[in-house]
Parts: structure tokens; sequence; C-alpha cells
């Protein structure tokens, strides 16, 4: 056997799921889709001696129209690449999903899974930052709401305490005006995690001038990155201007000290970023909604 | 927690999944592996591992028609549920036409490879009947073949979809 022995609780709601952590304390760990979880236990990186399957817990799952989007977390990362309301309120997500690993992980990999796990190479925390998303965490003290942005706090860590779990996040309705999505990456394979990757959502008013700009970046720090100085100095202009893209380009990746790793040097991973701000924002400009 | 559908302790659980059309019920400690069941407790060899980590696709079987990686499912996770595992595709000794295309065009060297490709060549061409070479490349892109180039395989995948829609199915 590879994994070490652990004793299986199968939660059928969120409440089941609190009720196990709560008398089972730091022995727990939930187990939503599996896909990072049990490569690490049949690695013995992670030897937890009580698993709370949540992936059966229906009142999880889920997609809800409300504005913006409420998405359940253990809803499968197929399903939400599958969603027509994906696509048509909040597209940098569809964007994002093609890139989030393979249909044999993704079929059983959740929502909720990777945004928990917080790889800063993965693609959903750096969208879910872009789109200002809300997560909301469930925990033996009650209910608590957390920015995406606060969410993220190192490499495979969250804001989430013991006992607490992710039970949905909440995507709001874009700013008014002419909604621009674009994400690319660049990975040794596709459905790898990402050497870089950029998720930008641009917002135009109605004369084509940015009135509202996120950029932020995977895989180059502990979190996801965002690109403050390159988002204000794209603020009033417009997107017809290649100069100003190789600007913010420059701008988003000179702050930067990417890690160094088998796969791409720290130099490497911040002259990927320029070149993908710069592509992004080329790719908003023309994009026609 | 008394209220959940499973508080099994570290002793084992009684699972019950239908595997090729069988139902087959068994006793399983929760650590147990989805493919290490289909190997070591039913014998259906034909799933093989390989990095057991979810990277290289060779292990890939269908649960509830939707393309998985069986080395990263506990056997509990699949109560309840339909596998399909590669020695569903031949039927009384005639190969799968999915079979046939691998075999007509190079799609297998060593064979370790072709049980999880076989398999997740039946998901797409369920998902998409006449993919593209680019649709097919980026959805085996979860597959690792270390002998063909993959130039064979997207080939078999293109013949296997123009026989399934020949009929020859
Ligand atoms: C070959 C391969 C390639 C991959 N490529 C990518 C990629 O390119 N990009 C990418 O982003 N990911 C990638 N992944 C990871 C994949 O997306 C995982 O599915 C995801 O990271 C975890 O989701 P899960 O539902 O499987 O979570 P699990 O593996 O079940 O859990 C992961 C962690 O999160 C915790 N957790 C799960 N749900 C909750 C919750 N609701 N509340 C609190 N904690 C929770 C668990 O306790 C565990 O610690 C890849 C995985 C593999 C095997």
């Amino acid at each position: 056997m590879k994994p070490a022995a652990f004793t299986y609780v199968r939660a059928d709601s969120a409440e089941e799921a609190l009720a196990a952590l709560a008398s089972n304390g730091d022995d727990a760990k939930l187990l939503a889709g599996g896909q990072s979880l049990i490569p690490m236990m049949n690695l013995r990186l992670a030897q937890p001696e009580v698993l709370v399957d949540i992936g059966r817990a229906r009142d999880l799952e889920g997609i809800v129209r409300d504005g913006g989007l409420r998405i359940g977390a253990t809803t499968r990362q197929a399903a939400l690449l599958a969603s027509a309301d994906t696509l048509a309120h909040a597209p940098l997500i569809a964007h994002a999903m093609r890139y989030v690993s393979h249909p044999a992980i993704r079929s059983r990999g959740t929502v909720g899974g990777t945004l928990a796990h917080a790889d800063p190479a993965a693609e959903l925390p750096a969208v879910m930052v872009a789109l200002d998303a809300t997560m909301t965490v469930r925990g033996p003290a009650g209910t608590r709401k957390v920015p995406a942005s606060d969410f993220f706090v190192t490499h495979l860590t969250t804001a989430m305490e013991e006992g607490e779990m992710l039970s949905e996040v909440h995507v709001p309705p874009p700013v008014a005006g002419d909604v621009r999505d674009v994400f690319l990456e660049v990975a040794r394979r596709h459905g790898d995690y990402a050497l870089v990757a950029v998720a930008t959502r641009l917002v135009l008013d109605p004369s084509g001038n940015v009135a509202h700009a996120r950029i932020v970046v995977s895989g180059v720090g502990d979190v996801p990155v965002r690109a403050t100085e390159a988002e204000q100095r794209l603020v009033g202009e417009r997107l017809d201007d290649e100069v100003i893209a190789v600007e913010a380009g420059r701008l988003a990746a000179a702050p930067l000290s990417p890690p160094a790793d088998v796969h791409a040097s720290s130099r490497y991973r911040q002259d990927v970023t320029a070149v993908l701000v710069r592509r992004a924002l080329v790719a908003a400009g023309k994009e026609q909604s | 927690m008394s209220s959940a559908a499973y508080d099994a302790g570290p002793e084992p659980v009684r699972i019950t999944v239908n595997v090729n059309g069988e139902t087959r019920t068994a006793t399983v400690e929760p650590r147990l592996l989805l493919s290490d069941f289909l190997r070591h407790e039913l014998a259906l060899t034909g799933t093989h591992v390989g990095c057991e980590h979810g990277v290289c696709g060779a292990c890939s079987i269908r649960i509830d028609g939707e393309i998985a990686r069986s080395c990263t499912t506990f056997a509990v996770q699949a109560d309840g549920c339909e596998v399909r595992t590669v020695e569903a595709l031949a039927q009384d000794g005639h190969l799968h036409p999915i079979q046939e295309a691998f075999r007509a065009n190079h799609g297998l060297q060593c064979g370790f490879c072709t049980p999880g490709f076989l398999m997740t060549t039946e998901a797409l061409l369920a998902e998409n009947p006449d993919p593209t070479d680019e649709e097919i490349r980026e959805y085996l892109s979860g597959n690792i073949c270390r002998c063909t180039g993959y130039v064979g395989i997207v080939a078999a995948v293109k013949d296997a979809a123009k026989r399934l829609q020949g009929g020859t199915a």
C-alpha cells in the first residue's frame, strides 16, 4: 500500500464535514477530488489520520447565478469549464480552466480543492484575485467572508484555520462597461502547472478608455501576485497602443523575484511575465465583445 | 459525525462497485487505491500503474463515464459508481474499433501506456465524435507515451473516430 493507513469518514453535507473535523482535530483532513492530496499521500508527503470525504456533499456543489456567480466548493473543475454561465458571466474563468490540468484530473478535482491547496503556480487562485472574488469559510465559530486577495497567505497556505472549510466562492458581477478578460499561460506541456500565467480583466468605458484593470500573475511568487503598478498605468489609456502594453509588461515584471527550479530560471519567469502581460493587453485591445 | 454515512474507523469499509457491467462487492482498507483494487482484488491487470501520482495517465479508467485516474482515487470513493476499464473494450475476441485503429496506425509500441490512451480516447470520442488534431492533442495531454512520439497515436484517434462514425462499432 502506498499511502499510510487512515480512517475514512464520508460526509454527505457541509454540516457533517464540519462535525467530523471538529471531533478529530488536527489529525483530520478534508478529501475533495483527491487530485492533489492523494498524490501527496501516495508519496507519503501527507499522512492524515482521518480523511473526511466531501466529494459527495451535494450542498457544497453547484454554480448559481446571482448577478455574479456563486460556485460551491465541491463543484468539479470539469463542470466549471463546461458551464455556459461561466463563459457568459465570468469569461476569465472559462478561459483559464482549459489550462488547469487534464480532463482526467478535472473530472474529479474540485474548485474548492484547488483554491484550498493554494499552489502558487495554479491558475484559479490568480483568476479569483483578478475577479475580486470572496471566499466563504465555514468553521466552528461560524461563517466568515475572506476576499481572495487575503485568502492566499503563502505557498500551500491559506487564511483558513484548523477546523475550517471553504464552502463557496463568490465572483461579483463585473464593473459596468466593456469587459475584456484574457488568460495566457506558458507551461512545459499543456495541462501542467504554469511556469507563468497571467490573468487580466480590463473594463473599458464607452469611449474605449480603460476604467478598471486587474493583472494577476501565477508562478512568480508564494501567492498570486497583483501587478498594481501596471494596472495603475493602464487606467485612462486606450488599449490600441502597443507602447502602453509593452510598458505595462515591464512594470508588471520589474518588481518580481520569481522562484527558480529545474523547469525555469527566475530571470526566465520574469521575462515571460513581461511578454505575457503585453500579449494579454494586445489581445484585450483586439477582442470584440 | 454520527450521521455520516460511513464512520468506519481504521477498519475496512464495504463497497459495491459496478465494474465493466458486473456488480462487485468487497471489503477494503480505505487507503486501497482504485488501481490496486482493480489489479489485485479483481485481477483486472489491464489497467497499468506507472507514476502513481497522477502524471503519466497509464492507469486512466472511466468512472460514471468520465475519464479519471485510478491511482489518485481511493476504491472507497468509487462506492456506488460504474467503473469501466480496458478489459471492457474487446468483445467476444474481437478488438474494439479504437483498438483496431491503434493497431493499424502504429499507435503503440511497448504497449505499457496503451490502456490509458484507449480509455482516454473512448472518453474523448464520446464527448466529441469528430475532434481536430489540436483537440486530440489537448485531450490526450495528460497521457505520456515514451515510444511513439504521439504522431501514430493522433492518427489512430482520427481513424478511430472514422471507424466509430462509420458504424463499425
Ligand atoms: C497530473 C496533474 C496535473 C495538475 N495540473 C494542475 C494545473 O495545471 N493547475 C492546477 O491548478 N492544478 C493542477 N493539478 C491539481 C488539481 O487541479 C487538483 O484537483 C486541485 O489542486 C485540488 O483539488 P481537489 O478537489 O482534487 O482537492 P484534494 O486533493 O482533495 O485536496 C487538496 C487540499 O485541499 C484541502 N481541501 C479540499 N477541499 C477543501 C475545502 N472545501 N475546504 C478546505 N480545504 C479543502 C484538502 O484537505 C487538501 O489539503 C494537477 C494535478 C495532477 C495530478
